[in-house]
């Protein structure tokens, strides 16, 4: 379990995140949405630490985050699946290699037990036959789908996800949300991802968290979500004609 | 201007001070190390070996110009075309031109790994980022840029050789005799120890500006230049210390 206590964060004294408080439970799927600059991404780094709060807590199971010590904070990174908005997966290794990276850090398995791990990874987003290509050489889904592969090689106990599914064909997208889910629920892992697609949240939101510009506007389970009465959270769900059309056939 | 002098350079040792912590594993720091040496040392051969050709030549044909006098030997224009080589065109000239070719590979490409958030991948995994990355770079450049540098003398002199063996500025037996002339070994140590110590600064330098780039490709572009010039700099400057120091 996640909990992030009033938590602020500016940049050069712009403030981006106003005094947000929520918790993300264990093996649960735990959905950020908000418009583009709302400031999600912002939160998930100021959670795991790549940003510096202003003031707040970021509570991970029972450890205090910003006061960690050094060796408890590694340990914890180490517990820590996470994708990038812009995947960052790095040009220096082939998909198969970014995948086995961590790997080669923090376990002592032999090189075809690497292997076979980053393997089974990559299969598991769907992938096939681009081991041996360069990021460079692979589309954007297939990077997307790369950074999820090395997200879970250690099996992380804390998955981070900065819009998984941005830039992936509806199928492949609602396949990458069942994965999440699946593994979330298989090892109980403590999921947040960020997302604009109501797909998303219609398909595995257990919790859904609204922010607009900085503020935690509302939070809840998606099947309050379209009762919410808080009308840029309206705006943001219904701005999709499927939503519309969804509701209405609901109240009929 | 002199507040921001003092921050970079405390930030500048903190950086260090991360570069050069025990690594995660050894094996990987050695596989990077030998990656690092062909793609910064290795490639840097052909570059090297050309300026130290012609600049060997262009040295007998201008020393032979200067020293028109009958009364001095004609093997002094081995002698000093040695001299030159060894005491600075070797490894000073070689470093500044170093400084630009490893240096502004070294800061773009850690610094578009940093604009592209791998490093802050790295980062998030508990991968001591700086060590893994800079550590190899610096370690091989070190080690190395020695090597180069008594590449480029014996080059140099080959190149001399050449100019004198294809044209008649001086007998080729004088320009030998000149060569072999009074060595003193410890410009040759002297020498070295110069250019590890400005390898150090080029890997390490603009590894710095590299790692702490913003602002986009722009960003890496400015601190890239921004770390040629200040290399350059730390040359020249302990060039001078260096030399009074050690002759
Ligand atoms: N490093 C930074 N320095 C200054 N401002 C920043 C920085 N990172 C983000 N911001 C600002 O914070 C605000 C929120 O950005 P953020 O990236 O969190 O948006 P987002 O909700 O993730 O949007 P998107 O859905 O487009 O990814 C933006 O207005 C942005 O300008
Ligand atoms: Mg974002």
């Amino acid at each position: 379990m996640i909990e992030v206590k009033n938590l602020y964060k500016s940049f050069d004294g712009r403030e981006i995140l106003h005094d947000i408080s929520t918790r993300f439970e264990r093996g649960k799927c735990s959905l950020t949405i908000g418009s583009s600059g709302s400031g999600k991404t912002v939160l998930l780094k100021s959670t795991v630490g790549l940003h510096k709060p202003d003031s707040g807590e970021v509570w991970f199971d029972g450890t205090l985050f910003n006061q960690a010590g050094e060796t408890r904070k590694k340990e914890l990174h180490s517990e820590i699946g996470m994708l990038f908005q812009g995947s960052a997966l790095f040009d220096f290794a082939t998909a198969l290699e970014n995948v086995m990276f961590p790997m080669d850090f923090f376990t002592d398995m032999t090189r075809e037990e690497k292997m076979d791990r980053a393997n089974f990874c990559l299969q598991r987003v769907n992938l096939t036959n681009v081991n041996d290509k360069y990021p460079s050489e692979l589309s954007g889904g297939m990077q997307k789908r790369v950074g999820i592969a090395r997200a879970i090689a250690l099996n992380p106990k804390y998955l981070f996800c900065d819009e998984p599914n941005s830039g992936l064909d509806p199928l492949t997208s609602i396949h990458i949300d069942r994965l999440i889910q699946e593994i979330t629920q298989e090892y109980d892992i403590t999921t947040i991802i960020n997302t604009h697609d109501m797909n998303s949240v219609l398909e595995i939101g257990d919790k859904i968290i609204f922010i607009c510009q900085g503020h935690k506007k509302w939070e809840g389970s998606k099947e309050d979500i379209f009762d919410s009465g808080v009308p840029e959270l309206n705006d943001f769900v219904f701005a999709s004609k499927m939503a519309r059309t969804l509701i209405s056939e609901r109240n009929r | 201007m002199i507040r921001q002098f003092f921050i970079q350079t405390g930030r500048y040792i903190l950086f260090m001070e991360k570069v050069f912590r025990r690594p995660e594993k050894w094996k990987i720091t050695a596989r990077q190390f030998i990656q690092e040496s062909d793609k910064l040392i290795i490639n840097s051969i052909p570059l090297i070996a050309l300026i130290s050709i012609f600049i060997g030549a262009v040295l007998v044909i201008q020393t032979a110009g200067n020293l028109q006098s009958p009364f001095i030997p004609k093997m002094y224009v081995g002698y000093m075309t040695r001299e030159s080589l060894v005491l600075e065109f070797s490894s000073t000239m070689v470093c500044l031109i170093l400084a630009g070719k490893i240096g502004s590979n070294i800061s773009s490409e850690i610094g578009t790994m940093r604009i592209t958030e791998q490093i802050d991948a790295m980062e998030m995994m508990g991968v001591n980022s700086a060590n893994f990355l800079v550590l190899p770079k610096i370690i091989s450049c070190t080690l190395l840029t020695p090597l180069l540098m008594l590449m480029s003398v014996f080059l140099g002199i080959t190149g001399g050789y050449l100019t004198v063996l294809f044209t008649d500025v001086i007998r080729i037996a004088d320009y030998i005799q000149g060569i072999r002339y009074w060595f003193v070994s410890f410009f040759i140590t002297y020498s070295c120890i110069k250019t590890a110590v400005f390898a150090f600064f080029i890997s390490s330098v603009s590894a710095y500006f590299g790692y702490y780039a913003e602002g986009g490709s722009l960003g890496v572009g400015r601190n890239s230049t921004r770390a040629i010039v200040i290399t350059s700099a730390l040359i020249l400057i302990f060039d001078l210390i260096l030399t009074k120091l050690m002759l």
